[in-house]
């Protein structure tokens, strides 16, 4: 491999990765913030020791998103010093905000969350997490902008002298169609995949020990979880399906891609599955649901939709008779069709598996009915990978989707490594972070179980000591 | 003012604030086996920083996303050409920033043992590496002419180089160790205390070899007069620690690093990463730049919200104000461990 797909891999492992404690940070904080709120008002005990049980699983997941999100903040410099040259001027406002805004938020205020259960009154108290949850919600809004400009750059011109792309309408760049889009589906996400790891371990614990005690604390919180879940479903398909017709508009090859779509059709069909060769161009079986494709890209079912061959031939056109940029090369400008394909299909299905298993949830736990048994448990477990799952195809189809672009239409990815980037460089860091996030990955998941499986702890009698001699409510 | 120069200016700041916090908390990292006579103290010890260290590493992230955003060329040059430091400074940060959160989630001496090696490897090797990578900053490396870096790894490991990571290594130590006294209460803050007059001096003796040498190779009248001011602070604080005075000698180590940084920055004005190669090309606060409306809008945004992290951040210092001693150390909590 060459430094560009050993940085390729690399790119894709640690965003992905960083990805799947992103998700259940947005999530969970807004829903522990809802808890103690819910424990404010009401002072029933039990909403305390939800904020408290989920709290401690709350900072071991932070803990890990933060650390690997230091990784992300350099690798632009490290890894990609062409494309930092090219876009710099555009994208690192919106990371160089994201620090400003929303790490210092984060950070300083779940210090405060932590340690600070004896040293604040119950109302400062929480609200530390929310705003903490606010932080998390600015930490997104600008990655995500980044991130669509590089979908569809907007609010710049390209100077040939200095040879990169400049901003000229910031707010353009922070309202692009496409970050309108992409933020509420990203959060509705995250909500429904915070509410998820929610419903599973409370169910587990429901469904595990038979302690009424248990009952009570845990019932609501399945509940007001699967509820979440739902909702939380049905907005990001809508959301989805707004995100669907603008890429078709910016990006009509991605929308072609996901199909796998190579001649023009009008209607097109949508595939739920199919079998063919492995490029997609020839099926051999498939299962259609008749001008659902059109109704996706286009808004009515008998809409056209261009097929990747047409759409190779304009590409062609537009990007590769120009021969004053440099930035890209004449090529095939088609992603991997499997790749999106399936992705495509995964993501939308994972998503939806979880929505039902919710819904069945909710009929399953009706006023406090325990039936169902053993699938119960079943759920419990499966529930929470379902969201989180489908998070990490949609994110894999959108970025694979736009290839062999890295910003759409201006740089290729390939014309983005650093040119100084040694093969035997590359691999040192893909392995050392790779082997690091490997061991992190099981310290992780088996510290979340050791906490998961302790439940949530009675709350601690009044301690009679007072003043300065008093332990300190919460220390490492 | 040019916004150019504001942006220096800021992300001078930047680093400077990084280097003052962090220092002490890197400074504490390293302490742990040496101040911590058990698992108790070394409790102690962590909970000084535990609600604050967060906060003071996202001075480093805000740092290098206004470099990428004020100076997109700087940020390319120096992080592609800074690889493999790099790399090592994030692996240190990742296990260090994880020991904290994870060491006492389980009760278990082993797995206490093995984070606490953690956080000290991981506190040390950023200290060095740091002071290594402004040192070549400052000496020059080979830029050529399409601003990229070709001087591979050993290149960056010289005498002068060397010299500013045990220069950084030293002064949090001292920073750290002095936190530790103005912090904790009992046996610790004795002995840290006690560690922090001869950490002082011998850091002053690296410290001013480092200085003076910056001064002789790129300094200015401005540098020279922060510097100055910098060693004097070094010596005051070990004074104050002499004389028992906690919280004036921790000021000084702050002002210390403060002025040293500012120093630094002010040598290396107004190049950001001057080249070493007769016919390369050095970034300077010009050619590294972004556009003036990128600056304009950057300028606005940091004018508006840089005070209001300030006083927030300046906030948490003022709620855990309070010293910890061994007495508020509550039993570690024991998980049933039943996945191990
Ligand atoms: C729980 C997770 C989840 C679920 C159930 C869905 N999505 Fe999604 N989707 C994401 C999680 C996600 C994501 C990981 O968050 C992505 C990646 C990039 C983005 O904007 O969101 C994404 C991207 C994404 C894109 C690509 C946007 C682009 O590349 O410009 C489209 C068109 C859709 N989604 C459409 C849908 C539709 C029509 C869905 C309903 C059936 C759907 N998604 C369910
Ligand atoms: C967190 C969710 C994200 C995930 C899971 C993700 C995933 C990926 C993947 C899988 C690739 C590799 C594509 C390939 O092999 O070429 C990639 C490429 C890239 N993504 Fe993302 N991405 C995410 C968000 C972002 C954001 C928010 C940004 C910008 C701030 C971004 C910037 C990039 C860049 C610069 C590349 C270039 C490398 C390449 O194209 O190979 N990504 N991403
Ligand atoms: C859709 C994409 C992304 C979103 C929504 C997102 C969001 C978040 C959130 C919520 C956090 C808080 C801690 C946690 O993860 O648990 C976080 C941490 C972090 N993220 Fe991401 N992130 C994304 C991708 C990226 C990318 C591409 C970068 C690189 C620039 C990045 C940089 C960071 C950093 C540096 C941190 C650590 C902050 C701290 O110390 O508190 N993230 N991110």
């Amino acid at each position: 491999m060459d430094p560009t797909d050993i940085a390729r891999w690399q790119f894709a492992i640690t965003t992905v990765y960083h990805f799947l404690f992103v998700p259940i940070t947005i999530g969970l904080s807004a829903i522990i913030a809802g808890y103690e709120i819910t424990w404010l008002r009401t002072r029933d005990e039990r909403w305390l020791r939800l904020t408290k049980f989920f709290g401690k699983l709350f900072l071991i997941n932070f803990a890990i998103g933060v650390v690997t999100g230091i990784v992300q903040e350099f690798q632009f410099g490290m890894n990609w010093s062409d494309y930092s040259r090219f876009v710099g001027d555009v994208f690192g406002a919106p990371l160089a905000i994201e620090g400003l805004l929303a790490f210092f938020l984060e950070s300083t205020f779940l210090g405060l969350w932590i340690f600070g259960w004896d040293r604040l009154s119950g109302r400062l108290h929480a609200a530390c997490m929310v705003l903490v949850h606010l932080g998390t919600l600015f930490s997104a809004y600008f990655i995500l902008a980044a991130n669509s400009w590089m979908q569809n750059p907007v609010g710049f011109a390209y100077n040939p002298d200095t040879g990169r792309a400049e901003m000229n309408d910031f707010a353009a760049v922070m309202l692009n169609k496409v970050q309108l889009a992409t933020f509420p589906h990203v959060i509705l996400s995250a909500y429904m995949t915070g509410a998820a790891f929610v419903v599973g371990i409370a169910l587990w614990h429901l469904r595990r020990s038979r302690a009424e005690r248990d009952e009570a604390l845990f019932g609501p919180a399945v509940r007001s979880g699967a509820w979440i879940v739902l909702v939380a479903a049905l907005g990001v398909v809508i959301t989805g399906d707004v995100q669907g017709k603008i890429m078709t508009e910016v990006q009509p090859m991605k929308m072609a891609a996901a199909e796998g779509l190579y001649e023009t059709e009008k209607p097109a069909d949508f595939s739920l599955f199919q079998l063919g060769t492995l490029d997609g161009e020839q099926e051999t079986f498939s299962f259609k649901v008749p001008g659902m494709l059109s109704y996706l890209a286009t808004g009515t079912p008998g809409g056209e939709v261009q097929g990747i061959n047409d759409l190779r031939e304009q590409y062609r056109e537009t990007y590769g008779a120009d021969p004053g940029a440099a930035y890209y090369s004449p090529g095939d400008y088609t992603p991997v069709i499997p790749l999106t394909y399936w992705t495509f299909r995964l993501m939308m299905g994972l998503g939806m598996a979880g929505a039902a298993v919710a819904a069945w949830i909710l009929w399953a736990t009706r006023r406090g009915s325990t039936s169902g048994g053993r699938s119960v448990l079943a759920a419990a477990i499966a529930l929470p990978f379902l969201p989180l799952l489908a998070n990490s195809f949609g994110w894999i189809f959108t970025e694979m989707g736009r290839q062999p672009w890295a910003v759409f239409g201006l740089m290729t990815t390939e014309h983005s490594v650093s040119p100084g980037l040694t093969t035997t460089e590359a691999w040192i860091s893909l392995l050392t972070l790779s082997a690091v996030y490997g061991v992190l990955a099981v310290v992780e998941v088996r510290l979340l179980l050791t906490w998961i499986r302790r439940g949530a702890d009675e709350l601690p009698a009044d301690d009679p000591t007072s003043g300065d001699d008093r332990p300190l409510a919460f220390a490492y | 003012m040019e916004l150019t120069t504001v942006w220096f200016i800021l992300i001078a700041v930047l680093w400077i604030g990084y280097f003052a916090l962090e220092g002490f908390d890197f400074g504490v990292g390293m302490l742990l086996p040496v101040l911590a006579r058990n698992d108790t103290e070394r409790r102690v010890m962590i909970n000084t920083i535990g609600p604050v260290w967060d906060g003071n590493e996202v001075w480093l992230l805000v740092a290098g996303g206004a470099t990428f955003a004020a100076f997109p060329e700087w940020y390319a040059t120096l992080f592609s050409g800074f690889y493999l430091p790099l790399l090592i400074i994030l692996v240190a940060l990742i296990v260090r920033g994880l020991a904290f959160e994870y060491r006492a989630k389980r009760d278990d001496a082993r797995w206490r043992a093995r984070w606490d090696l953690s956080i000290i490897i991981g506190s040390l090797l950023p200290s060095v590496l740091w002071g290594v990578a402004f040192a070549n900053i400052l000496r020059g490396v080979p830029i050529d002419h399409d601003l990229e870096y070709v001087g591979g790894f050993f290149n960056l490991l010289n005498p002068y180089a060397l010299l500013g990571g045990f220069t950084t290594l030293g002064l949090f130590l001292t920073h750290g160790a002095l936190f530790i006294a103005l912090k904790t209460d009992g046996e610790i803050r004795h002995r840290a205390r006690r560690l922090a007059v001869p950490t002082a001096a011998v850091t002053a003796v690296i410290a001013v070899a480092f200085l003076a040498w910056t001064q002789e190779q790129s300094g200015t009248v401005a540098s020279a007069v922060s510097f100055t001011v910098a060693a004097a602070a070094l010596l005051g604080a070990g004074a104050a620690a002499w004389a028992g005075r906690e919280g004036w000698a921790f000021a000084g180590t702050f002002a210390t690093i403060a002025l040293a940084v500012a120093g630094l920055f002010l040598a290396l004005f107004p190049d950001v990463m001057p080249t070493t190669l007769v016919d390369g090309t050095s970034l300077t606060t010009t050619n590294a730049a972004a556009t003036s409306y990128t600056l304009r809008i950057m300028t606005v945004v940091a004018a508006l919200f840089t005070p209001l992290v300030l006083a927030y951040q300046g906030w948490t210092y003022w709620v855990f104000r309070k010293r910890i001693a061994v007495h508020h150390i509550p039993l570690a909590p024991a998980p049933v461990d039943t996945s191990a």
